[in-house]
């Protein structure tokens, strides 16, 4: 009988007050979807990053004018060091295959171009990429190096923008946080008002504080709750319609979002969401009920 | 049953303290009434058995348990062996004379079938038999404190505190309402009764404290209002 009248005393409670009961759900709908947006992106740029660099290599150019010694000790030295793990010899003629390759829908640039004009070059692939630095401190000023060009500087910059959009969508999580918190605050303070009676007769008659406190901290959880579920319908829709539809063209550059991925920030979101909601309605009470 | 040792209390920023080294020892079955001007201290005296506030010095024993020293966590069941009518009655406007009694039941752990069985008996006591289901705005002012006294009687307390229990009632509904307290208080129960009314206070011919600026002026069997 008492779970019955607590969670009777929830719904009351929440249709009570509905507009701001649905000011709240939104609110916290809204800052669980960037909070879930904002795990998803950490996580692909997790993946992509580890997809990125395992193929990402660094070139080493030569001098066009590097002596066959240069070119020897550079690939003994290339050999032994243990930051490389692979080193794969480009000639002119490879380079000018590779050159052709790239810019076939160019035939102008091709004709211009003849082979012993481009460079000779190694490339390497590192043992652990995000140490470019070190190479390129120690190759650049070796003799017969043009310079050390390395692919990951530019996906640097790409990651860079990811890693900005996965901020703002975490600040945005926090300002809606913030505003969802004082809503569950506010919204608490008018149900225990509307209740001031009930709630001093309660606690004259000497009924626990726990079930005072229950219907109020329960009201808020379930408006948390309703407000993940929000939440993970947003995220539901932005894979659908925007990630697998609009942006269906870009799919190659982005590592793929699955379903599951995206039903996995349902219990993050409804954990944050609930918990979030009772602490607030927790403290409230006691600064506002003083049970 | 009720023991007040030497007890100060003040409230802060106020000048002079609300009880100044009281001592009081209430027996089981009593009746006691606490007379006094308004601001005395009657009831911060109240306040105190209710764990309300806490006295600065001093000890207050009731039921045998230390309130002085009483976490405020183990306050809601230490409340359940008080019963508590007010002036102003506190009665749920939007709820029956019988769902109020019933209230007070559920709300610490009752069923429905307890409410059903003890609730329409505790009515009949406090004579209010067929006027179950009216609402308080439904009853007379005497009618209303009935349901008051129900509710604080339903649980059987051993100590009932009253303050100015008759406060907004006219003489003969006072007079009634005092019948009715003694009913209860010829059960076992101990009633602790803070009051203004003169007239209850010769009629009854009970314990008499009376208090003045914190102090007790007065403590007299079967005395007057004076």
């Amino acid at each position: 009988m008492r779970m019955k009248y607590v969670l009777s005393e929830v719904l009351v409670g929440l249709w009570r007050n509905v507009t701001m009961t649905i000011a709240m759900i939104i609110t916290m709908g809204v800052s669980l979807t960037m909070l879930g947006a904002s795990g998803l992106i950490y996580t692909k740029v997790a993946d992509m990053k580890e997809l990125y660099f395992e193929n990402i290599e660094v070139s080493i150019f030569l001098k066009t004018d590097v002596t066959e010694e240069e070119r020897t000790d550079l690939a003994t030295r290339l050999e032994a060091d243990p930051l490389v793990s692979q080193v794969t010899y480009v000639d002119k003629e490879e380079a000018f295959k590779r050159f052709q390759e790239m810019f076939r829908d160019s035939p102008d640039l091709l004709s211009a171009v003849k082979a012993d004009q481009l460079p000779e070059s190694y490339r390497l692939k590192l043992v652990n990429p995000e140490e470019y630095k070190t190479i390129s401190d120690q190759y650049a000023a070796v003799g017969g190096v043009d310079q050390v060009v390395d692919q990951s500087q530019v996906l640097d910059k790409i990651f860079n923008l990811f890693t900005a959009g996965q901020n703002v969508a975490l600040a945005a999580a926090v300002a809606m946080a913030v505003a969802a918190l004082l809503l569950v605050a506010n919204t608490i303070q008018v149900a225990a008002y509307s209740k001031r009676r009930e709630v001093a007769v309660m606690k004259l008659v000497g009924a626990s504080n726990w079930f005072i406190q229950a219907p109020f901290v329960l009201e808020a959880v379930v408006a948390g709750l309703i407000g993940s579920i929000l939440g993970l319908g947003a995220l539901v829709a932005l894979k659908k319609f925007l990630f697998d539809d609009a942006l269906s063209a870009l799919q190659g550059l982005f590592a793929p979002v699955s379903w599951g991925e995206v039903f996995l920030t349902f219990p993050v979101m409804a954990g944050v969401g609930g918990l979030i909601s009772a602490v607030t309605a927790w403290v409230t009470l006691r600064f506002y009920l003083r049970v | 049953m009720i023991q007040l040792e030497q007890v100060t209390k003040t409230y802060p920023k106020a000048s002079r303290p609300s009880l100044d080294n009281v001592s009081v020892s209430i027996d089981k079955g009593e009746f006691v009434f606490f007379i006094g001007p308004s601001g005395s201290g009657k009831s911060t005296i109240i306040k105190m058995l209710l764990h309300e506030v806490t006295p600065n010095k001093g000890r207050v024993i009731v039921n045998g348990k230390d309130v002085t020293s009483m976490r405020s966590w183990k306050r809601p069941h230490f409340r359940r062996s008080i019963g508590c009518v007010f002036q102003d009655f506190r009665l749920l406007p939007n709820r029956t004379a019988y769902e109020n009694v019933a209230f007070a039941l559920e709300v610490i752990g009752k069923t429905k079938a307890v409410a059903r069985r003890v609730v329409p008996e505790v009515l009949e006591l406090v004579g209010l038999g067929g006027k179950e289901h009216r609402y308080p705005h439904e009853l007379s002012g005497g009618e209303q404190q009935r349901v008051a006294v129900a509710r604080a009687f339903v649980n059987r307390p051993l100590i009932l505190l009253a303050d100015e229990p008759t406060g907004n009632l006219d003489p003969d509904t006072s007079i009634e309402i005092m019948r009715l307290l003694d009913r209860i208080n010829r059960t076992g129960t101990t009633v602790v009764m803070v009051t203004h009314d003169s007239n209850i206070v010769n009629q009854m011919r009970r314990r008499v404290i009376e208090i003045e600026s914190g102090r007790i002026v007065r403590d007299q069997a079967r005395g007057v209002y004076g």
